[in-house]
């Protein structure tokens, strides 16, 4: 049996397979198929300021190796979940970190602020992919000065582990790592949704209520490890990576390619036992290849 | 018996093929089935093609509890239903299941199911289920045309069943909601339960609000999860955005935002 755990920030993640925000609900919803505790951690559903509906329906278009969606951030608030959900979930025996949305800084700071009260939470993820409201609608993730900015924001006010997600819509994944790491981000995430669209030729009309939405699966997978290795050569924190992982040799690629730990995201909506099965793949890869710890495969890819 | 979700390996033990656009498919459970509900659904896995990269959901259309067994009606529409349509017996077929909430149990006798298309698939377990409970239903189906019209036997063991065709070929013309049983002055009846598209239904919840008859509609939506977890199922009801796949597929229609 091989050491699976991982030092993350300080955080001991007992192995680095956790599950992608928005794609595993607040966890309950997967106690019928898996024992929550065999993962590494949890990263929960977007909490913003307020209650959201999301967008209108429809919300999904399947495509090739993947789908697009536009859910929107749907979520009942930062009161609800500190007051209904934190209770149900403070007990599970992984650690769990919350994804925090905002339509603008002072949004991200209010709900990181909150959250930090949380003591069963250490560490939050912020989602830098949403858009501005203030500044046109641009999202934060895409310009380096401003996703500086919210990154340093919420670290005055958040004492425990600042993780920031990147949105991979952008030509320099590594300017806007290092944007965030010089605004005091102790973790990056990559990648989130890339952005794309689907047309009905019948109907001569978009699929998607919002036209435009994000792209997640297997389709994405190839873009999403060369952001993790570009990343991985530029800056000097960990690194959580993500983006179309189905089965444990795809997270292997991940570790190789530089990431601590993985994220499954859309794997959990057709195989709801996918993370934990991830688990013990990489167990059995590290057994046949004679590999004591985890920790010597991250950013163990052979290059000359 | 356990109450909980699952994902198994069925086995393809029947393939009957009603005519050349449905299909009907029996899976035997590799363990003792869990309870099944009229009006739940099952995420089937189409592997093979990277164009069916998320599961297909289609109602329960029947359970066997003796033999292990459940039925699944399909209806051929894109990539993934025409590969369900090349299974063969002894074939396997990953299947997560029963999820969604369930027809309500009526407090009457006086009981109409009302479907069209594949959206009949939910209601031949239903009226198996109300059977059960010593209520006879009245059940009105509609079809394309009489090559269509299938398992009217099975049907009439559990209720007074009546065909629409839209060419006529079989029982009354027209679609289902133009039925004679509907342009009565007084509809006899307590209780609707209807599936199908979403113009029948729509067209069916006017008629239950005009003759303050309770009317409960299982509705259809895109599905990544089925499970409660994308977030991308959501039908607007009286309680905001719920999910189709859990709060659903089943809804009264007094809490659906329908004009
Ligand atoms: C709760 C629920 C229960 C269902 N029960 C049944 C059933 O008992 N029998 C049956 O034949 N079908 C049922 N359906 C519909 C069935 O899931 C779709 O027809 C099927 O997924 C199409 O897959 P495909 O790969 O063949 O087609 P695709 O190539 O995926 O799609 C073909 C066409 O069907 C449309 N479509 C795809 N999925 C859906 C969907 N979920 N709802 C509406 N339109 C869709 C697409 O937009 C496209 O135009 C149900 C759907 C839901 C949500
Ligand atoms: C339905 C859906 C909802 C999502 N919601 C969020 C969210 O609330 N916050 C976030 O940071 N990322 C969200 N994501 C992005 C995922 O966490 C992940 O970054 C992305 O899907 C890529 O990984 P994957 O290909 O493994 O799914 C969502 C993705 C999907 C498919
Ligand atoms: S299909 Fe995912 S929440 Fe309903």
């Amino acid at each position: 049996m091989a050491d699976l755990s991982v030092n993350i920030s300080g955080l001991t993640f007992k192995n680095p397979v956790t599950t992608a925000s928005g794609t595993f609900g607040y966890g309950d919803e997967f106690t019928d198929f898996i024992d929550i505790g065999r993962l590494g951690g949890i990263f929960v559903k977007a909490v913003t300021g307020r209650n959201r509906d999301g967008n209108a329906y429809p919300r999904m278009a399947e495509t090739a190796s993947g789908m697009l969606n536009s859910v929107g951030l749907q979520n009942k608030g930062v009161d609800h979940f500190c007051r209904e959900i934190y209770p149900k979930i403070k007990d599970f025996n992984t650690q769990v970190i919350v994804n925090v949305s905002g339509s603008t800084v002072e949004e991200y700071v209010e709900v990181a602020e909150r959250i930090n009260e949380l003591e069963n939470i250490p560490g939050i993820e912020l989602n830098i992919s949403c858009p501005n409201v203030k500044l046109g609608g641009m999202a934060f993730g895409t310009v380096p000065s401003m996703a500086t900015e919210v990154t340093r924001e919420v670290r005055n006010v958040y004492k425990k582990v600042l993780m920031v997600k990147l949105s991979p819509n952008v030509t320099s994944i590594t300017d806007l790592a290092k944007a965030v790491v010089d605004g005091g981000a102790d973790v990056v995430t990559l990648i989130n949704t890339l952005l794309g669209m689907a047309i009905d030729v019948e109907r001569r009309r978009p699929v998607l209520s919002t036209i435009t939405g994000g792209l997640s699966g297997p389709a994405i997978k190839p873009v999403a490890l060369r952001m993790v290795w570009q990343v991985h050569k530029a800056v000097n924190v960990p690194i959580i990576g993500l983006g179309g992982i189905m089965n444990a040799t795809d997270a292997i690629e991940f570790l190789l390619a530089g990431a601590s730990a993985i994220q499954v995201g859309t794997a959990n909506f057709i195989d709801p036992q996918i993370s934990v099965k991830i688990v013990d793949g990489i167990d059995a890869y590290l057994n046949k290849h004679k590999i004591n710890k985890v920790t010597d495969l991250i950013g163990a890819l052979r290059t000359e | 018996m356990q109450f909980n979700k699952q994902v198994q390996e069925l086995k393809v033990t029947g393939y009957t093929r009603l005519n050349p656009r449905h299909f009907v498919l029996e899976l035997l459970a590799p363990e003792k089935l869990p309870v099944i509900l009229p009006g739940q659904f099952a995420q089937v896995l189409v592997e093979g093609s990277p164009s069916t990269f998320l599961r297909r959901p289609f109602s329960i259309h029947t359970v066997d509890y003796s033999r292990n067994t459940i039925r699944l009606l399909i209806q051929i529409k894109g990539e993934g239903t025409r590969h369900l349509a090349r299974l063969k017996e002894g074939d396997s077929l990953n299947v997560m299941y029963p999820l969604g909430n369930s027809f309500s149990i009526p407090t009457t006798k006086e009981v109409l199911l009302v479907g069209g298309g594949c959206g009949v698939a939910p209601l031949l377990f239903l009226s198996q289920f109300l059977h059960q409970q010593q209520i006879r239903p009245s059940i009105v189906v509609g079809f394309r045309t009489r090559e269509e019209v299938s398992e009217i036997e099975e049907y009439s063991r559990y209720g007074d069943v009546f065909v629409t065709t839209d060419d006529g070929t079989e029982g009354e013309k027209g679609l289902v909601v133009d039925h004679s049983i509907f342009q009565k002055e007084r509809l006899p009846f307590a209780k609707i339960y209807c599936c199908g598209p979403d113009a029948m239904m729509k067209t069916v919840a006017r008629l239950a609000r005009m003759h303050r008859i309770d009317c409960e509609v299982s509705l259809e939506n895109t599905m990544a999860c089925g499970f409660g977890v994308c977030l991308c199922c959501i039908t607007p009801t009286d309680k905001g955005n719920e999910r189709v796949c859990v709060e659903g597929p089943v809804f009264n229609i007094n809490r659906l935002k329908w004009q």
